[in-house]
């Protein structure tokens, strides 16, 4: 048998920093504000505050549009990328992580300098005569601006996953398809794509699960706040009811939970297929 | 060998950390807890407070920042820290005194009392002048840009009765308004004409319902950049931290309207679990020395309530009458609100952000 000595600095991480503050947002989700066991938090997330259900309907809504709009981008740019010279894979490989380095912040608040008002977007489209002087972009503080931000913001977590998988397929799979009379689009569908399934299931949750919880994305180029900046209202500040922001935590995370789940069960069914 | 690499590593870092805790040990620490860019630090050749105190004191200051009003108190409160110096404002001094959490102080310690300003003295936070001592004092006013105003807005801001310029509808996304219920509240309180330490359910549920009919940026440090950058057509904001994008950009001007305004205080406190309570009244006492008083407040632009310090003060910074206007009746300072009220806001907020649509 392996020593396990080299796991326990590991598991006593884990422990402060995973377990014990989920042990801590699970207690004060369910319980209020005298230490007594309660379920009106969640009672009131599902049934009684209009708001909540409404912004997490809201959060869904918008996670949703931007993972399927991340999957619709980053398929074929996953796909041209494994086509090219290893050289080219690598710089293409090394541009798309290149903005990751910096602060997603940072990344967010130069979409500001973009679309705010007499912005970069606002003079270029001046220039080029699509907007009079004076008028501005329809685009700063919309939804579609919040999906364009998170879109920008995680598609690299979908193009990764994706390219990993199909740069792994061999070309004599595309070839021997096309000795036998599919057509370039008939590889794609029954070839390529079902053994690049696991990728996009991966790709799916790394930007679904993060999209769901996103903050400040939506403040700075939405305006309004999404279900991260409520969990962040309820849990700062005078008046704050951290009890409410946990339980809300909470549901994300159930939900979360249960998205991955589906997702991964649809993985392991394509396994039994393609075995 | 590897484990004897690492025996011999940590002792080694044993031994300097024994050997941190022996240093400090010979000096006696304060530990200070004040907000971000809120006391002199030796830039632009003004006076390194911190720094000269250690000096003059010979002991050794911890000086940390906290961010907000709230999160002080949260973290007073889990009891994980033990400062011997804050800086609170005047609800917060209110809420704390009241709950028990800040000591007395031995004004006998502080003879440098009497250089602040009667008028600043034995406010609605601090009555019996027990608890704390002014630091600063500054109002909250609609920061507007000359450039990108129409004429007639232009002199309607500039004669302001009210806040209501704030909803004007020609300027779609470039208006701010701050990013927290309590002062974003205060400003739609003060518009329809009520007390911003209303506790009327009522009135609080009309002052979120006049938020809502326009789509503000909500904006707290985010002011700095986009009020300078002409992105912004209107804000509202405090009065010291106009003065510094002033600066950079002369076509930003600031008025307090007629309605009345926020007028906060911030007050320097001893916690009751403070360390060292006899050097943070010397340290308290140090703050209010004219020279001290005069480089922080020239420097930060915030308005002092020194006497002496504004003895020597520059006169061009004296005479600004946005740092030093005078004070009218309707100005409110903020009180202590009760639990279910903080809660009404809290709850509002929520709906008012989800909604910003």
């Amino acid at each position: 048998m392996k020593s396990k000595k080299p796991l326990i600095p590991y598991a006593i991480w884990m422990a402060i920093f995973v377990v014990i503050p989920l042990i801590m947002i699970i207690v004060n989700a369910f319980t209020d504000k005298s230490g007594a066991f309660t379920l009106d938090n969640l009672e009131r997330i599902f049934f009684k505050d209009p708001t909540l259900r409404y912004n997490f309907l809201n959060s869904l809504k918008i996670a949703l549009i931007s993972t399927v709009l991340c999957l619709v981008l980053a398929y074929p740019i996953a796909l041209i990328m494994a086509r090219q010279k290893p050289s080219v894979q690598r710089l293409l490989h090394f541009l798309i992580m290149l903005p990751m380095w910096m602060n997603f912040v940072l990344r967010i608040c130069s979409w500001l300098l973009v679309l705010q008002p007499d912005g970069i977007l606002d003079v270029m489209l001046r220039g080029v005569g699509l907007l009079s002087p004076g008028q501005s972009n329809p685009l700063y503080m919309t939804e579609t601006a919040v999906v364009l931000g998170i879109v920008y913001n995680y598609l690299p977590f979908m193009i990764l996953p994706i390219y990993t998988t199909v740069a792994k397929i061999p070309r004599s799979l595309y070839e021997a398809g096309e000795d036998l009379g599919c057509s370039r689009w008939n590889v794609l569908k029954k070839i390529v794509f079902p053994l690049s399934v696991p990728g996009v299931i991966s790709g799916l949750t790394m930007v679904f699960v993060p999209a769901m919880s996103s903050f400040v994305i939506s403040m700075k180029l939405g305006g309004f706040a999404l279900m991260g900046d409520i969990i962040d209202n309820y849990y700062k500040g005078t008046g704050g009811d951290p009890h409410l922001g946990a339980a809300v935590s909470i549901v994300l995370m159930f939900f979360i939970i249960l998205s991955i789940a589906l997702m991964n069960r649809f993985d392991k069914d394509d396994d039994v297929v393609l075995a | 060998m590897k484990k004897l690499t690492s025996i011999v590593l940590a002792l080694a870092m044993l031994l300097s950390a024994a050997a941190l805790f022996a240093s400090c040990s010979k000096k006696e620490t304060l530990v200070v807890c004040n907000w971000g860019e809120y006391i002199s630090d030796g830039e632009d050749g003004y006076m390194d407070v911190v720094a000269e105190f250690e000096k003059k004191f010979d002991c050794k200051v911890e000086y940390v920042v906290a961010e907000t009003n709230e999160t002080l108190y949260s973290l007073m409160k889990s009891g994980s820290v033990a400062y011997d110096v804050i800086f609170p404002s005047d609800y917060m001094v209110e809420k704390m005194a009241k709950e028990g959490m800040l000591a007395e102080i031995n004004f006998d310690n502080i003879p440098n009392y009497k250089n602040i300003l009667p008028e600043f003295k034995g406010l609605a936070y601090d009555p019996e002048e027990k608890y704390s001592v002014p630091y600063f004092w500054g109002t909250v006013g609609i920061v507007y840009n000359e450039k990108l105003l129409t004429p007639e807005d232009l002199a309607t801001v500039e004669n302001a009765k009210d806040f209501e310029i704030l909803w004007s509808e020609n300027y779609p996304n470039r208006i701010m308004m701050f990013n927290n219920p309590r002062d974003a509240f205060g400003v739609a309180l003060k518009t329809l004409g009520y007390s911003q330490n209303t506790t009327s359910e009522a009135e609080i549920r009309q002052a979120a319902a006049k938020l809502k009919e326009q789509k503000f940026l909500y904006y707290m440090d985010e002011f700095f950049t986009a009020m300078p950058n002409d992105s912004l057509a209107l804000g509202v904001y405090y009065a010291g931290d106009y003065l510094t994008v002033a600066a950079e950009n002369e076509n930003l001007k600031f008025v307090i309207p007629e309605c009345g305004t926020n007028i906060f205080n911030d007050a320097m406190c001893i916690p009751k679990n403070a360390r060292n309570q006899t050097l943070a009244e010397k340290f308290i006492n140090f703050m209010l020395e004219p020279e001290v008083g005069r480089d922080n407040a020239e420097y930060l632009g915030y308005s002092s309530p020194n006497a002496a310090a504004l003895e020597i003060m520059d006169e061009e910074i004296k005479d600004d009458p946005v740092a030093y206007p005078e004070r009218k009746d309707s100005w409110e300072a903020f009180r202590d609100l009760p639990e279910e009220t903080n809660a009404l806001m809290r709850d509002l907020w929520a709906e008012i952000l989800t909604d910003n649509k």
